[in-house]
């Protein structure tokens, strides 16, 4: 009996991994064909511009926390935090989140002040793809600060069709 | 029915930065899906949220159809006096909710 045990297992195994990469092959092509508007790199470039105007955007002082591996697209919880004193001279006015590849690229923006003693938020966003997501700071002396996240996603949102 | 739910610290020392934490019930539909009768199925989110304290605005938030369903919020602000804290959300098709809690700053 435990012979047989450890023999047929491997096998068992075998056939598993087989079927779910069976599954994967049939699926990927599946997940291409459902797809539907979808946005752009340029997009959200545009969509950035809408928001910063001609300022420029560097890198820095503001930390975007998102898992690099996400499993459902539905909901993605995320942390964006700044670096700021948040005193009356020096604070953060507004953060803006932005990704690549949804049907529409802005996420969420929120304005805080000097009043929020620290420049933080959390919230859970959709992602429709594995895709880049982009956040942006404002800082009361006008200058803009980015972090972004190259994120991978497994099951997406969006692809689901729901119940009228 | 939308029931929000907001935890905000009951007491806190003056000058204190408190975390606020808010979840609301909402579908957030994107208005890309399609229902089961090829028909789209036109947007439903809730496209704005603010907090105030004691009347002054401390935080406000726009949301786009990329928030996920049941949108939760987690920010921060400084407890500067004994007050209310009140939170409005509203959106598409005249969504409006509001909720508020109390704070004893000492």
């Amino acid at each position: 009996m435990m012979d047989r045990g450890t023999e047929t297992n491997p096998t068992r195994r075998k056939l598993l991994f087989g079927a779910s990469c069976l599954a994967a092959g049939l699926g990927a092509p599946l997940l291409l064909a459902v797809r539907r508007a979808q946005a752009t790199p340029a997009t959200m470039a545009t969509a950035i511009r809408q928001v910063v105007g001609e300022a420029s955007v560097k890198p820095g002082k503001v930390k975007l926390d998102l898992p690099p591996l996400v499993e459902n697209g539905n909901t993605v919880p995320f942390t964006v935090s700044v670096d700021s004193p948040m005193t009356p001279s020096d604070y953060v006015k507004a953060i803006h989140v932005f990704n690549e590849k949804n049907p529409q690229s802005n996420v969420i923006g929120v304005r805080l002040g000097p009043r929020a003693g620290r420049a933080s938020f959390t919230s859970r966003m959709r992602l429709a793809d594995s895709e880049k997501v982009v956040a942006i700071a404002e800082l009361s002396d006008g200058s803009f600060w980015s972090d972004s996240v190259d994120v991978v996603v497994t099951i997406a949102a969006c692809v689901e069709d729901g119940i009228p | 029915m939308s029931a929000p739910l907001i935890n905000v610290p009951a007491r806190a020392k003056r000058g204190d930065v408190i975390a606020i934490k808010t979840l609301i019930s909402h579908e957030m539909e994107t208005g890309f899906r399609y229902g089961t009768n090829g028909v789209l199925i036109p947007r439903n989110i809730i496209t704005e949220f603010v907090c105030t304290y004691n009347g002054e605005e401390i935080f406000r938030a726009d949301f786009h159809q990329a928030v996920a369903a049941n949108p939760f919020l987690t920010f921060y602000t400084v407890a500067t006096a004994s007050g209310t804290i009140a939170f409005t959300w509203t959106g598409d098709n005249g969504f409006s909710e509001t909720a508020s809690a109390n704070i004893t700053v000492e």
